[in-house]
């Protein structure tokens, strides 16, 4: 990528410009994978892109971004995620 | 070459056009509107090959031009007086984007009550933005200064932008002569925008995210370096130009009659040219006065003024005012010279409203000065109307 | 289109800064997929200031020029005039505003760009209230919700956003939600595929700033376009149609569910139901969504904005 030589606030893009977020949730979703459906609702309404789509439309958690914010949980049609306590 | 002989603002048209600028974003204000009236005929009229954004208010003039700058096209606007302040949070942006726009401010009175006539408060007022602040006294020294401006703007080293300031009516509506150089002249002098940054969707950057207090103050040293080498570069521009175009119009100060002065009149724009006419009537009477007619504002000439400023008694007539301090090129001045040997700064108020400034009320003021009724200490003001203000 | 048929590519990368939950991200995240790589995103101050991260990093896969508060159709403006120089077809020029920038100090430069025929597309991510700066009302903040500017709830209804786009006579005006993702994307790619400014608003839901539990900001979208609280539309120059739920309301398919189910599961609007019921405040809460509704029948009966 090419970097510019004029000194002002340019930035670049990267994953984890605000760090690793997972350091941020305090409950973290677990996947069923035996009840998911792959209708990826979950991978649509995340909003941190922490599920990842996999070619087979499976998903998974990306526990180095996710949040916690249980939307994907709350919106799961099978309730095959549970948001389980970290600490 | 070619000789025009037009208003002032007809003239900085001209030499915009020829400078090719890729966006002009514009809002009427007078007494500039001419310019940008001029540029929009020249555009429909093929005569100008730009975007010309017809925006609804000044705040988005700026808002626009950074913008396009940002994109990485040349760009220019003009503005004025009430449209300058509006634009105020702009101006801020524009320099600490370090995007090297031009504008042409015509000074202006600020109100309420409306006037359309000439002080320098707008411009003055706005001094600490971070851009370049040039000063005009004639048509010619406009055009040749246009030219310039987009050269020092787009120096690598500069990455600033620049105002060019000239006095409403008295200099933008007056009719004077200029040589105007041919297109190919000003191709020759003034390359291509070669941006040092801009937005490209095969290059995603994010332009102005948070930056934190790491990093912010060596952002405004780089800036105030560009300011800096602007002390150096603005007189090796204009004499580069010279030695194509065969017209110098002064380094950051020109000086007028100074060798021997003992009194100096430190002035811009129409009070800077009208002041050549008072100094060689002060001349004539037996005086040994002289003029600094100050071109550059920002970055101030702090050594010029030393040098200029030792042994004699410098007079900084303010067509300004900065209320609760006083004229503005006086208390720069004296800060500037504090120490220096032999050197006094007197200051006078005069012109701040619109009220006319003859070279009558030059001498007026420079008498007082040499006739020891002044004090260094204490601005006067010119033809106050009512008691006091010395 | 359906979810599973949505790009897979991500032009918002993992690590932003925003809130847990927070679908003004999740509505980047789609409107991006919709637009592509090919796409400058104009950033006035908002919500999105935060998401952007700090100096030197970025979680954008796009160009993106912040911008001050009240310019965002001025930079439009010049981003589009000097694309045309620089010879460029193609490059989507997107504002992505909040409803200040939008319905408050953005609508003077908002209402030019329009004006003017700029070709991009403004988008207003509306949160109902200045959610960066710590939840003030804003000109978009409905009737009755708590902000730390209407402490005992707001008196004024909202502005008519969309409206006030109608009366530009521009060649697209939408409303979306993240809520109904699919349709926001379809909505998106159909504003890219016009020439001339375009006008898109979400509804973005804030916990933080709503006052209900992150997990429920995609159900809480829902719920305002079930209640009627949000209407779903479209209209190309002019000619306005609703779609999905909101159609169905129109159409006397489904009702709309009560509106409670909506303000109840919201804190912004909890002193309209403790520690007792305010049934003034609620029945000008029904009146006026009643009044709405009338409205927009008639708009999508006569067929044409006016």
């Amino acid at each position: 990528m090419e970097r510019y030589e004029a000194d002002t606030t340019l930035s670049y893009p990267c994953i984890a410009a605000a760090g690793k977020t997972g350091g941020w949730r305090d409950f973290k979703p677990v996947i069923d994978h035996a009840n998911c459906i792959k209708c990826l609702r979950c991978w649509a309404y995340c909003p941190e892109n922490a599920v990842k789509r996999a070619e087979d439309d499976s998903v998974s958690i990306d526990y180095d971004f996710c949040k916690g914010c249980g939307v994907c949980a709350h919106e799961c049609p099978k309730k095959a995620i549970a948001m389980e306590r970290e600490d | 070459m070619t000789t025009m002989f037009d208003v002032g603002n007809k003239i900085a048209a001209k030499a915009v056009q020829l400078c090719r600028p890729e966006v002009i974003a514009a809002y009427p204000i007078t007494p500039q509107t001419v310019i940008v009236e001029e540029l929009a005929r020249m555009v429909e009229a093929g005569e100008l090959t730009a975007e010309y954004l017809r925006v609804e208010s000044e705040h988005s003039v700026m808002a626009a031009t950074c913008s396009a700058a940002s994109m990485g096209v040349r760009t220019f606007t003009a503005t004025s007086s009430q449209g300058l302040a509006f634009m105020h949070e702009m101006l801020h942006w524009a320099s600490l984007s370090r995007l090297p726009i031009v504008m042409i401010n015509v000074n202006r009175t600020l109100g309420p009550g409306w006037s359309i006539w000439v002080d320098d408060t707008d411009s003055m007022s706005q001094r600490d933005t971070g851009w370049i602040q040039l000063y005009c006294s004639s048509a010619q020294e406009i055009f040749d200064t246009v030219i310039q401006s987009f050269k020092l703007a787009e120096h690598r080293d500069v990455q600033l932008p620049v105002m060019i300031n000239y006095s409403a009516f008295t200099i933008s509506h007056t009719m004077m002569p200029a040589e105007v150089l041919s297109q190919e002249q000003v191709d020759s002098f003034l390359p291509p925008f070669k941006p040092y940054w801009r937005l490209d969707w095969r290059n995603p950057v994010t332009f102005g995210n948070v930056l934190s207090d790491e990093y912010h103050m060596e952002k405004r040293y780089t800036m105030q370096q560009g300011m800096e080498r602007a002390k150096q570069l603005i007189p090796e521009i204009a004499r580069e130009y010279e030695q194509r175009f065969g017209r110098f119009h002064g380094g950051l100060i020109e000086e007028y009659r100074a060798d021997d002065a003992e009194y100096l009149l430190l002035a811009v724009s129409a009070v800077g040219s009208e002041a050549k006419v008072a100094v060689d009537n002060l001349r004539a009477m037996g005086y040994k006065v002289g003029l600094g007619r100050v071109r550059v504002v920002r970055p101030f000439p702090d050594e010029e003024l030393r040098r200029l400023g030792k042994g004699r008694s410098l007079i900084a007539l303010d067509r300004n005012i900065s209320v609760g301090s006083g004229g503005i090129v006086y208390h720069e001045t004296r800060s500037a010279v504090l120490g220096v040997a032999g050197c006094k700064v007197y200051g006078y108020l005069c012109g701040v409203g619109g009220r006319d400034v003859t070279y009558e009320d030059i001498e007026g003021m420079a008498l007082k000065v040499i006739k020891g009724e002044m004090h260094p200490d204490v601005v006067g003001w010119w033809d106050l109307k009512t008691a006091g203000g010395n | 289109m359906a979810i599973k048929d949505l790009p897979r590519e991500e032009l918002m990368y993992s690590g932003a800064g925003s809130c847990p939950g927070c679908v003004d991200l999740l509505s980047l995240r789609m409107t991006l997929k919709a637009l592509g790589p090919k796409t400058v995103l104009i950033s006035p101050a908002s919500c999105t200031a935060s998401i952007a991260t700090s100096y030197p990093k970025s979680p954008f896969g796009v160009p993106v020029l912040t911008m001050a508060f009240a310019a965002g159709g001025a930079a439009a403006s010049g981003v589009v005039a000097a694309l045309k120089q620089l010879g460029e077809d193609g490059v989507n020029v997107v504002v992505w505003a909040g409803d200040g920038g939008t319905y408050d100090i953005g609508l003077q430069s908002l209402s030019g760009a329009m004006e003017r025929g700029t070709n991009f597309i403004f988008v207003c991510y509306n949160n109902e209230a200045y959610s960066n700066t710590g939840i003030q009302r804003s000109g978009a903040t409905p009737f009755g919700a708590w902000t730390t500017t209407t402490w005992k709830g707001k008196v004024e209804q909202r502005k008519d956003m969309p409206g006030i786009m109608l009366a530009h006579r521009l060649p697209y005006v939408a409303t979306a939600s993240p809520s109904y993702v699919e349709d926001l994307f379809r909505k998106v790619q159909r504003a890219a595929s016009i020439e001339g400014p375009k006008y898109l608003e979400y509804q973005i839901p804030c916990a933080p700033a709503w006052r209900f539990p992150m997990e429920r900001t995609i159900e809480i979208g829902r719920l305002a376009v079930e209640t009627g609280a949000w209407p779903l539309f479209e209209a190309v120059d002019g000619k306005v149609e609703f779609n999905l739920r909101s159609k169905q309301i129109l159409e006397g398919k489904v009702q709309r569910k009560p509106i409670e189910e909506y303000l109840e599961p919201q804190g912004r609007f909890g002193h309209l139901f403790k520690p007792v019921r305010n049934e003034t405040a609620l029945d000008e809460i029904r009146r006026f969504l009643d009044a709405e509704w009338e409205r927009y029948g008639k708009l999508a009966a006569c067929g044409v904005a006016v």
